[in-house]
């Protein structure tokens, strides 16, 4: 092994990504733990609002209907950094004002917490849209006849229509992960250390600009080829006893 | 007029009162005395963000239609490096590609003393070069995916019957294959296509004052955060309106068969 590191001159970039502290493989890797957080986080969020965000779509009346529209309209046309700067000065402000109301001091919000409020809050519009596409496809006859048993809404949601929709809804929700997690790096810009910035950081202090941009790259790579994988195999759950669309056309 | 007539019920007219309400309440009550002295910054940056919008999806979209053919139609030796490439831009983050196209080849640049002194080391020292080839290659890599799929969805008796027509291999792509591929991606793309004006403000990161960058600029002169923000929403919805409604004007354009 070290010998072929040798050949190929590669020793000095694996002292440079070396996970002690002359490499900085260490900070890269906490860049990332941060990133997965807060893309968990954010993806987490984003999905609490979006089934609201569909239910209140499909079920509510005019006036949540109308909102939810300017909500989703308004989040999916201004860039996600725009957003990002407003949302992130707006909770500081609104936060801030509620606890020097309650008389106590000024807090800082913490780089997670904000992002994911923030990256939640963008999801939650994306989120709601696929959600809303998915609970339409389910046939209506189910949903009623959960109805004619007697269930509850809550209960007809948790047991008919949420199964029956997931077939439907992963695609679209497996592809709202990787945006959760290629917009970590917008975090960046505000200036919280996560993958992106911590590379930044590690090129401009060494001068290898390709080694480290390369790595982290491939760190991302890897991250969304895995979840592609782990998404498939959810999907195959998910699409359990349907027939897929290959068998059934022609 | 139907649109007329939706905007009357009821609740909406109330809801437009209050928003015009909210308008005028921001307009009155926050700070609005620094656009004067911003205009003309502030439409330079405009336009940058537009050119930048327009060109790097014109390049992307003409890169797209190779990596499309490619992954459709072309051999492996073809089509794995195109799918690679694909996967490759939307694996990553486009803020990780830019930095790394700026920071990375602009650092390796001025080692070549034949760089430093070609006719491109003009171009090659300021930052929009990097941005553009960033902004080209990743439309390119999402559309090369959405082309791949408009490649083999056009009908297979079409291309037969240009063959049948004795229209030479050329000619069948030129006018009936990627027309009709084109007119299949045309609601998707109009949907990139926001997507990368989403992506510009991106560019700012190196050093290029584009609309965004401007509005960065008032906040830090003038500590004014809410005002430059709303404002910078604003123009960024009014153009991806604007691209929503060419692209609808595109789709028009094309004659559809009643169905």
């Amino acid at each position: 092994m070290n010998t072929l590191v040798e050949a190929l001159g590669l020793s000095h970039t694996v002292e440079l990504l070396s996970l002690s502290p002359p490499g900085w493989g260490g900070n890269l890797l906490r860049g990332l733990a941060h990133s997965l957080e807060i893309a968990i986080g954010a993806y987490a969020f984003g999905l609490i609002i979006g089934l609201f965000g569909a239910y209140g779509k499909l079920n509510g009346g005019p006036v949540v209907r109308d909102l939810l529209g300017v909500y989703t309209t308004v989040v999916r046309a201004v860039p996600e950094l725009v957003l990002i700067l407003i949302l992130y000065f707006v909770g500081t402000d609104l936060l801030n004002r509620v606890v020097t109301g309650f008389g106590y001091e000024r807090v800082e919000i913490s780089g997670v917490a904000a992002g994911i409020w923030v990256l939640g809050i963008v999801q939650g519009a994306y989120a709601t849209e696929v959600l809303r596409g998915a609970i339409l496809a389910v046939p209506v006859g189910q949903i009623e006849a959960a109805r004619a048993y007697g269930m509850s809404p809550l209960l007809t949601m948790r047991r008919v229509t949420i199964p029956a929709m997931m077939s439907f809804a992963i695609p679209g929700l497996a592809n709202l992960w990787l945006i959760a997690t290629k917009d970590t790096a917008l975090l960046a810009i505000v200036g919280f250390h996560e993958l992106t910035l911590e590379t930044k950081q590690a090129a401009s202090s060494t001068r290898a600009y390709f080694t480290f941009f390369l790595a982290a790259g491939g760190l991302y790579l890897c991250v969304t080829l895995l979840s592609g994988v782990v998404f498939k195999r959810v999907e195959r759950w998910a699409r359990k006893g349907q027939r897929s669309l290959r068998e059934a056309g022609s | 007029m139907s649109a007329f007539r939706a905007a009357l019920l009821p609740h909406r007219i109330v809801m437009i009162l209050l928003t015009l309400a909210l308008v005028a309440w921001c307009a009155y009550s926050m700070r609005w005395d620094w656009i004067p002295k911003y205009a003309d910054l502030a439409l330079e940056g405009l336009w940058r963000t537009i050119w930048i919008l327009i060109v790097t999806t014109i390049l992307g979209f003409l890169l797209a239609i190779p990596l499309g053919l490619a992954q459709a139609v072309g051999p492996w030796y073809l089509s794995a490096p195109a799918k690679a490439f694909c996967t490759i831009i939307r694996g990553t983050p486009l803020l990780l590609q830019i930095w790394l196209l700026y920071f990375g080849l602009g650092s390796l640049f001025p080692q070549f003393p034949w760089i430093r002194e070609s006719e491109l080391w003009p171009y090659l020292r300021q930052a929009w070069p990097y941005a553009v080839l960033a902004l080209s290659l990743s439309y390119a890599g999402y559309e090369g995916e959405v082309m791949r799929g408009a490649f083999s969805g056009v009908a297979k008796g079409q291309i037969e019957a240009a063959k049948a027509f004795g229209m030479s291999r050329f000619t069948i792509f030129r006018r009936i294959w990627l027309p009709q591929a084109i007119q299949n991606a045309l609601p998707t793309l109009g949907g990139e296509t926001i997507l990368q004006l989403k992506a510009t403000p991106l560019v700012a990161s190196i050093t290029i004052i584009d609309i965004y960058a401007v509005a960065s600029r008032v906040r830090q002169d003038t500590f004014i955060v809410y005002e430059p923000l709303l404002l910078l929403a604003v123009i960024y919805m009014a153009i991806a309106g604007i691209i929503a409604l060419f692209f609808k004007w595109l789709e028009g354009r094309v004659p559809v068969k009643a169905r």
